[in-house]
């Protein structure tokens, strides 16, 4: 690896222990992928923000380096903690797990780390542009920007992401590479997609169909493949296979780079492969909570799930999960206000895969998310019923 | 004996070798307050890492396993140095944040040239073991 002067004044420790820290591991990574020097980022994205996850030997080594005098030098914004900071006694966490997740916080905001607290951030405006390089650690979140905005990242963990936001760099190989977004697999997919989970479930089948190929989506029908259907079908995939990078023809913004279709392994989907997944997923015939929002919801989902619920009480614990942002939007037009008079709440900041769900009591929980589906059984220990909100509420 | 390789975490610490045929993984795989291996079928499981040069092919399992190198260096029980046959960045990123020397890519295949106890030391910085 090759660094400028100024990185190597950094690696030196010159500015500082965390900073020299932070160098240090981007170059590491650097040498095991081959990359031939450091890029800039714009943005980072951090994961590893719930207690759950990252457990007191995370805590422990934010809060260290935090006062070791580690600071953001670009953008950077953290993915979900495991409860709701304002709101974690309504949903039932317990008092000492929430100490210990306050804590994290703490330490990330010592750094100037923002507290979106969302796997979303697409959806509350931060967009990289087209070509844009950035350092994302969310797997949802780097398949929709590699994907949907065409922007430039690898997948990231929870710490070299926090050592890109540092330091403003990342290592120069895979998905920053135009060689290495080349398209690995062709699915044919031959169905209306008409409903929420055909594209939840469409993803969890490619996303174990491709593996770490990159897959090209051919005959998804643009008009109902909104950009809420798409984050669900690239968290799917995601959460099935290890995709980072998807093109979708006609939809995502670079299919044409995908590379000569001709050559590739192609696979088709057709509406009986996509029940068969969902049937396959449901584990649960009666569920004791509802899920909407994984990913994060977006303003339109929560008005979605409000007109549903509007004037009914429901026989269910409902949690609408969403980011900060997208809660104060819905709060003005009156959405949050319909969930609640219904029994349901809107959860901010967390999200039921990171939230203590076992802890809490629940054991069946209903989704419309292909990758609730495949996470809530053994991150969660729940069984779990894939549906459409108009079935589930 | 001197055996080049590729420095991957800054650095120096001798000790004696201690080898693992298989991948380790570090949450889950070793207690933090102790530093004894817990995973079960482990060829070192009940084996104690502290102070020693832990020789292996490569981390495995949760990124988490990374705050565990760092747990076991507060709590005074990580290896000395590591040596893996080709790193990847869950143990790498462990072993930089906890400060422990670590090499990989040796010129000669660490776990047929070691020996358990076999007194080792590992340059970090410039990426080479000494033997002997």
């Amino acid at each position: 690896m090759i660094l400028s002067r100024e990185e190597e004044r950094v690696l030196s420790g010159e500015e500082g222990e965390a900073r020299a820290k932070a160098m240090e591991i981007l170059c590491a990574v650097g040498k095991i992928y081959g990359a031939d020097g450091l890029l800039p980022v714009s943005s980072a994205q951090v994961s590893g923000v719930s207690y759950k996850t990252i457990g007191d030997a995370g805590l422990e080594f934010l809060a260290d380096f935090a006062a070791k005098g580690a600071k953001a030098a670009v953008p950077s914004f953290l993915n979900p903690a495991g409860m709701d900071r304002e709101n974690w006694k309504a949903m039932g966490v317990p008092p000492a797990f929430a100490e210990k997740q306050l804590e994290i916080l703490r330490a990330y905001g010592k750094m100037g780390v923002s507290a979106t607290c969302t796997c979303a951030p697409y959806l509350i405006g931060i967009r990289p542009r087209l070509g844009e390089h950035v350092a994302w650690s969310e797997s949802n979140a780097i398949s929709f920007a590699n994907s949907m905005l065409g922007a430039r990242t690898n997948r990231e963990s929870g710490v070299t992401a926090l050592a890109s936001a540092i330091t403003g760099k990342t290592p120069n190989f895979g998905l920053h590479l135009d060689e290495n977004r080349k398209a690995g697999l062709i699915v044919e997919v031959d169905a209306e997609m008409g409903r929420m989970t055909d594209f939840g479930a469409l993803g969890l089948i490619a996303g174990r169909e491709a593996k770490d190929r990159i897959p090209a989506f051919e005959g998804i029908p643009r008009k109902p493949a909104s950009e809420d259907r798409m984050k669900s079908l690239g968290a799917a995939m995601a959460a099935s296979g290890s995709v980072a990078l998807y093109y979708a023809k006609g939809i995502t913004p670079e299919w044409r780079l995908a590379g000569e279709p001709g050559k590739l392994e192609s696979i088709a989907v057709t509406k009986r492969e996509l029940e068969e997944e969902k049937a396959k997923m449901s584990s649960a015939d009666s569920v004791e909570l509802v899920t909407i929002g994984c990913p994060h919801a977006s303003l339109s989902e929560v008005r979605e799930v409000a007109g549903r619920v509007k004037g009914k009480k429901l026989k269910v614990s409902l949690w609408v999960c969403t980011s900060r942002e997208t809660k104060a939007e819905a709060e003005k037009l009156k959405y949050v206000k319909a969930i609640e008079e219904a029994g349901g709440l809107v959860v901010a900041d967390t999200c039921m895969v990171v939230a203590p769900l076992e802890e809490m009591g629940y054991k069946r929980t209903g989704v419309n998310s292909g990758k609730a589906a495949s996470y809530l059984p053994s991150f969660c220990g729940q069984k779990v019923r894939f549906s459409d909100v108009e079935e589930l509420l | 004996m001197r055996i080049g390789g590729r420095a991957i975490s800054r650095g120096s610490a001798s000790g004696e070798a201690l080898l693992c045929g298989e991948p380790i993984s570090f949450l889950g795989g070793v207690d933090a307050k102790t530093g004894v291996v817990m995973e079960k079928g482990s060829p070192i499981e009940g084996k104690s890492v502290a102070g020693k040069i832990l020789v292996f092919p490569r981390g495995k399992g949760s990124t988490v396993g990374t705050y565990v190198l760092v747990q076991l260096k507060r709590n005074g029980v990580a290896p000395a140095g590591i040596i893996n046959a080709s790193s990847e960045t869950i143990v790498a990123v462990g072993a930089i944040l906890a400060g422990i020397p670590m090499v990989d890519m040796l010129e000669r295949n660490p776990l047929e040239v070691l020996e358990d106890g076999m007194k080792v030391a590992v340059n970090g910085t410039e990426g080479f073991v000494e033997i002997g």
